[in-house]
């Protein structure tokens, strides 16, 4: 980390931008928005219960997205369910992250040949970290909130503003329309 | 009349405008209220539209469909071996208990043999998830009531089971184990040992629960005449599972239609009288109990050498169809499965619990004070993977 590491004084003086400090602070309690979708969110439930428990990293469930910073996508994205997730994704204050838990968040799973399935929670939200697993175990979870601690923290990833993607509302098409083969 | 015409009429004559008691009579303009799909008490996505007038809810109008992820589709472009993981899938929180009505149909459809032994350890493994998923149902039902602490103990001893479930079938949450003519591999040495230590444990944490929920003053207030279901209403909707037998209805598909090693084991069926909130929480803790004595049932009379799985394979040649059912967690679980003599099922239907439990929502919620309408969805206990399918 760029902000306790290279400029260090013996005077204890430690030299760094605004920008580190505040990266730092942000990385140290990132709340994610309790939003439980499939199966996933079982194991979302478990990482924060008592065996796993993400609290002592700092990650507090919230319920309402203004008060969010961390979107976790815990199951299966259909597209009646997608263009409410961008509502959600949009009433989040900025900065925002994304974490796509499992195969469903991250290119449709088992449920991909569906004729109303998303192909993968990227179409319609920027996404940070993906976790794969069917459903990953709460520890893999964990590994991803600390991935993304660091990505939050690391001032060579840090978040630049005007560089969110726009969501791909064709893949929210009828079915038929949305130029795909399904069943 | 408008709300300003009355109180204008109240004001200028105070006998038109007031009740016998002395409290004057008004109505407000109705509010639209939505709930959900992103609500943590919803447990999933499930949006429910509640008209409110004050504090009486006057309409309410699920809207379902925010999972639906085509189960019953893609299932018909599977083989009949690969629809079984995507049962798991359906009702996630007691994910093995889902794999079985539909392996019941294909086992009687193509003759398969189950062996003593596979049966006993299947029906031990079906009351661990009955276990299982009452748990989640009692630190979701309680988080949703406000109180964060039998949550965290919930999940606590959820863990135990679901090691058991892990150190046997190599997954937790949604193991895939049970296979046509029996379980996929064999149990592990420590299998009825480690389901033992799970038993008494467990039976020691049972009471802690119960003074934390529901024989505590704050749970009681909350639940006791809240949500009234009463037999006639609970079987014209199709209601089954702890929520009809907390009505009084002695309907329990493994005393009805016993399947694998149920025949065998002796226990009742639980019902209460009441058929409210409380009840239908107190049925649920009573099935605790039964759980754990069927799994020790289990220990005592499974075969401790033999098959774990039966000779044979899926075979069916002409146009068949058969509809299996289970009691599960939540009620009353079935499959329908047609074959038109290929390789998997030509048609698969689902009849899950959760979404005929749902359908009652509207009568149980018209009428009631708006802050009971958490605490009367939460005991109905349905989950949304299983209502959109």
């Amino acid at each position: 980390m760029a902000l306790l590491g290279n400029e260090r004084r013996p005077e204890n003086i430690v030299l760094g931008t605004l920008d580190d400090l505040i990266n730092l602070a942000r990385s140290r309690s990132m709340w994610p928005l309790t939003f439980g979708i499939a199966c996933c969110a079982i194991e979302m439930m478990n990482s924060s219960a008592t065996r796993y428990d993400a609290d002592r990293f700092g990650f507090f469930y919230r319920n309402t997205p203004r008060q969010a910073d961390v979107m976790i996508v815990s199951g299966t994205v259909n597209k009646k369910l997608g263009k409410r997730l961008r509502v959600l994704y949009d009433q989040m204050a900025e900065p925002r992250w994304v974490i796509s838990m499992g195969a469903c968040a991250n290119q449709g799973g088992p449920f991909r040949q569906g004729y109303s399935v998303v192909e993968g929670v990227d179409k319609i939200v920027p996404v940070d970290v993906y976790v794969p697993g069917c459903p990953p175990r709460p520890e893999a979870l964990l590994q991803a909130l600390l991935l993304l601690r660091d990505k939050v923290a690391d001032p060579d990833m840090r978040y630049i503003p005007g560089t969110q993607m726009e969501a791909d509302f064709d893949v929210l098409a009828e079915p038929g329309k949305d130029g795909r083969e399904h069943l | 009349m408008s709300d300003s015409t009355v109180l204008d009429t109240v004001l200028t004559n105070p006998a038109v405008g007031s009740s016998p008691t002395g409290l004057v009579q008004s109505r407000s303009d109705e509010m639209i209220v939505n709930l959900g799909p992103q609500h943590p008490a919803t447990h999933g996505v499930l949006q429910i539209v509640l008209g409110i007038d004050g504090e009486r809810v006057t309409s309410a109008t699920p809207h379902i469909g925010f999972l639906h992820r085509n189960h019953e589709k893609i299932e018909e472009a599977r083989t009949y071996e690969q629809v079984i993981p995507y049962l798991d899938r359906m009702d996630y929180v007691s994910g093995l208990q889902n794999e079985l009505p539909y392996i019941l149909a294909i086992e009687e459809l193509s003759g398969i043999e189950v062996p003593e032994r596979a049966k006993y350890i299947r029906t031990a493994l079906f009351e661990l998830n009955r276990v299982i998923s009452h748990l989640v149902w009692l630190g979701t039902y309680l988080l949703d009531l406000g109180a964060i602490t039998p949550f965290l103990y919930a999940f606590r001893d959820r863990e135990l089971a679901l090691d058991i479930i892990e150190k046997t079938a190599g997954a937790r949450l949604l193991p895939n184990y049970y296979t046509f003519g029996g379980v996929r591999r064999d149990i592990h040495p420590l299998f009825w040992q480690n389901l033992g230590e799970f038993c008494d444990y467990f039976e020691t944490v049972i009471p802690e629960y119960a003074a934390l929920t529901i024989d505590a003053p704050i749970f009681q207030a909350r639940t006791i005449d809240v949500g009234f279901l009463n037999a006639a209403t609970a079987i014209n909707h199709g209601i089954t599972g702890p929520n009809l037998r907390a009505a009084g209805v002695a309907h329990d598909l493994r005393k009805d239609q016993p399947y694998d090693a149920y025949p065998e084991l002796d226990f009742d069926v639980i019902t209460l009288e009441r058929g409210d909130a409380y009840a239908r929480s107190k049925v649920r803790f009573e099935e605790f109990y039964q759980s754990l004595s069927l799994i020790r049932q289990c220990i005592e009379k499974a075969p401790r050498s033999g098959a774990f799985k039966g000779k044979g394979r899926v075979k069916i040649e002409e146009y068949q169809q058969r509809y299996k059912a289970v009691e599960a967690s939540r009620g009353q679980l079935g499959v329908f499965v047609a074959s038109d003599g290929g390789t998997g099922p030509y048609r698969s239907k689902h009849r899950s619990p959760s979404f005929t439990n749902l359908q009652v929502i509207p009568d149980l919620f018209i009428g009631q004070k708006f802050a009971d309408v958490i605490a009367i969805l939460g005991s109905i206990d349905i989950v949304l993977g299983e209502v959109d399918r």
